[in-house]
């Protein structure tokens, strides 16, 4: 060895030495990235944690929903006093009466008129509406009388799920000495239990907290998102392919691309305004309506699909398109038959993420009236309506302290749908590369 | 303007390239075509006749426009933006750039196979099947499936892909994917068949090949190769084109060419002093 190193001389000799000094410090360089690298994701999965954890654990209670069992007598006097069994009629009865009949029939010793509306606001209000329902299911309760499970009030519903605390002096919290002692009573009797809250998934927005769901939001988020991939889909994968593959390259095409990568950039509420000024002003298309917000949400993620496409169609190796076009298809040829598909993942890919972007869109909807609190749930493209992430931004905005877990829970159900759109994403893709 | 000025000197002094003749029986004549790629003159005034029924080899260094050319034959160069093509190309006495010469037609006539094998990420069935579909020549299933079979037989292929028609053209050896290529391009049955350094990316025995068939080609099609190897050349055409710079230095039958170049540029590249 040494003999070797005799030979080839010096040189030889002063790269190896040069480089046994500096190999410490290359390696220590790797090892000190490689730590940035583990901290950084390591901070980034434990802020995440948190961000769930927090959600999560506001918002899982708002998946149960305290309810009391009550004794109520289906009195013809009440719903149908006419003897007609009209359903229009019955449907304007005051059942409100039949569930306040039943809790006071509860505690019969509650005589003073300011005792019973306390007593009564134990109950929530949309107890008349289900007592209602299960009369228009079976009609032959009339006359008879039975037990129904009906919804709590959102304090009861609070104290019972230990977010008010019991051992506060009475006048810093918002349930009463009396109040408890009710609740504390209907406990024992197990006529109080906490049930799965279908309410919350079934149900539009309300001012009761008890009865406030995120169906109306679902649909209205789902109407939006239809009228959005409708347009934004097929527009922007055409203008994609029309500015890769057939647009000459010229001065006009070049100021085209900037000012679709300048729209990528613009604040969403923008757009929103551009939605007001055009779309329900000048148009004079419905406020709030799903297909308004499809409209602006479509000009918001146009952009994001066109870029997208673009570099997905770009990626397609030239040698394809020699292929094709060598045996002498045309270029619209070329492009359906071959690009096009190859390009297909990640165009979908893109769609998808400017999907997603969209659905958790909430500022441009806010110039466009969808902000606007709407109890029944959008029939179509036309009704007013409101989305996921609007509806999440007015429940954080209400002041009842219930809100605050439904706050949690519809984010969990959003965060949800972006996780499904994503999976969706990353499945599509798969078995798109798959096939070729 | 100083180009014009050198075109015009040109036109008045420029001396045909060696062993240009005009022959009765070219299958494409190309005269003074010039190709520029924006600033840059890749070709320049090459005339030059390819007969039917030979294999042409176009034959210098890298750079020299011989794939230039040879994309101006199928008007390939169309694709390229800053690209530049003037003169006249003809092919059976009909001028190609012609406006009313529909690309797609020409294209159907003369089919082109790349340095690199490039099958469509389809099945081996759809790769070859391509054209005929593209084109409307099958009327039905079973002539397209006659046409698959022999394209595939005509390249050699069918007994090592016939139990496979749905596998994926992709997954094929290079060699194969090359002759697949080829079969793709004949399927079309065109009239021509340019080969683009069709063996630059395969090993001696896959070349051997693909060699082998050029030569069976020879039959039925004109074929044009470009070529990096003089051996190729020697082996599998019977003229030879010597392109340097841009330049048509000289043509001639591939024989003559290596054995007695007219030429001093063609006896240093094909004697390996330069290129």
């Amino acid at each position: 060895m040494s003999e070797m190193t005799a030979v080839s001389g010096t040189p030889g000799r002063r790269t190896r030495d040069l480089v046994a000094a500096g190999i410490g410090r290359r390696y220590r360089a790797e090892r000190r990235f490689r730590i940035f690298g583990l901290v950084a994701i390591a901070s980034a999965l434990v802020f995440m944690a948190l961000l769930f954890m927090s959600i999560i654990g506001k918002g899982y209670s708002a998946f149960v929903q305290t309810e009391i069992r009550l004794p109520v007598a289906y009195a013809v006097s009440v719903i149908d006093p006419d003897g007609t069994r009209n359903l229009d009629d019955m449907r304007r009865a005051n059942y409100g009466k039949l569930y306040r009949d039943g809790i006071q029939s509860l505690f019969p010793d509650v005589t003073s008129r300011q005792d019973r509306r306390v007593l009564n606001g134990l109950v929530s209000s949309g107890a008349s509406f289900q007592i209602r329902d299960a009369v228009f299911e079976d009609q032959s309760l009339i006359g008879k009388s039975g037990e129904i499970w009906v919804p709590a009030s959102d304090d009861v519903d609070m104290l019972v799920k230990g977010k008010i605390d019991r051992n506060l002096p009475e006048s810093a919290r918002r349930v009463s000495d009396q109040e408890i002692a009710w609740i504390d009573a209907l406990e024992k009797d197990g006529r109080l239990a906490t049930r799965f809250n279908w309410r919350f998934f079934t149900n539009g927005d309300s001012r009761e907290p008890e009865l406030a769901g995120i169906w109306g939001a679902v649909v209205g988020s789902f109407l939006t998102m239809i009228v959005t991939l409708a347009l934004s889909f097929p527009l922007g994968v055409a203008t994609a392919v029309y500015l890769e593959e057939f647009a000459p390259k010229n001065r006009w095409t070049d100021i085209i691309e900037v000012n679709i990568n300048n729209l990528a950039a613009i604040p969403s509420i923008v757009f929103g305004l551009l939605g007001l000024a055009v779309f329900l002003q000048f148009f004079g298309l419905p406020r709030s309506a799903p297909v308004v917000g499809g409209l602006v949400l479509t000009l918001m993620t146009l952009p994001t699909i066109i870029i997208a496409a673009r570099v997905s169609l770009k990626s397609v190796p030239p040698s394809i398109r020699e292929a094709a076009l060598g045996l002498g298809a045309s270029k619209m040829q070329m492009v359906t038959n071959d690009v096009l598909p190859l390009a297909m993942p990640g165009i979908l890919t893109g769609t998808i993420i400017g999907m997603g972007r969209a659905l958790g869109e909430t500022a441009p909807l806010l110039m466009i009236g969808m902000v606007a609190f709407i109890v029944d749930i959008p029939g179509g493209f036309h009704d007013p309506a409101t989305v996921l992430p609007v509806q999440i931004y007015i429940w954080a905005d209400s002041a009842e302290r219930a809100f605050v877990e439904r706050t949690s829970a519809a984010i969990m159900v959003l965060l949800t749908f972006l996780i499904i759109m994503n999976a969706a994403a990353v499945f599509l893709r798969g078995k798109f590369e798959r096939r070729w | 303007m100083e180009k014009a000025n050198v075109r015009e000197a040109r036109e008045t002094t420029s001396e045909t390239p060696e062993g240009t003749t005009a022959v009765t029986d070219a299958k494409i004549q190309a005269v003074r075509t010039n190709v520029h790629y924006g600033d840059k003159h890749a070709l320049k005034d090459v005339t030059l006749d390819i007969r039917a029924g030979e294999v042409t080899s176009f034959i210098g260094p890298s750079g020299c426009g011989k794939s230039t050319f040879l994309r101006c034959l199928n008007r390939m160069n169309d694709t390229i933006d800053s690209c530049r093509v003037s003169g006249t190309v003809r092919m059976d006495g009909e001028d190609i750039y012609d406006p009313k010469i529909d690309v797609v037609q020409l294209r159907a006539r003369v089919g082109m196979v790349f340095q690199k094998p490039n099958p469509f990420p389809k099945s081996i069935y759809d790769n070859i099947a391509y054209g005929p579909r593209i084109h409307g020549l099958a009327a039905n299933k079973d002539e397209l499936d006659e046409i698959v079979v022999t394209s595939l037989e005509k390249a050699g292929l069918l007994a090592e892909v016939k139990d496979r028609m749905e596998a994926p053209g992709t997954g094929l050896s290079g060699g194969q994917q090359q002759r697949l290529c080829i079969a793709r391009a004949i399927a079309v049955s065109p009239e021509v068949i340019l080969m683009d350094e069709p063996c630059s990316a395969l090993d001696p025995i896959a070349t051997a090949k693909i060699e082998e068939l050029i030569d069976e080609l020879r039959e039925n099609y004109t074929i044009v190769i470009v070529t990096h190897s003089m051996q190729q050349a020697a082996r599998v055409s019977q003229r030879t084109a010597f392109f340097h710079l841009g330049e048509l230095i000289e043509v001639g039958d591939t024989e003559q060419i290596f054995t007695n170049p007219r030429h001093k540029l063609t006896q240093g590249y094909i004697t390996g002093r330069f290129g």
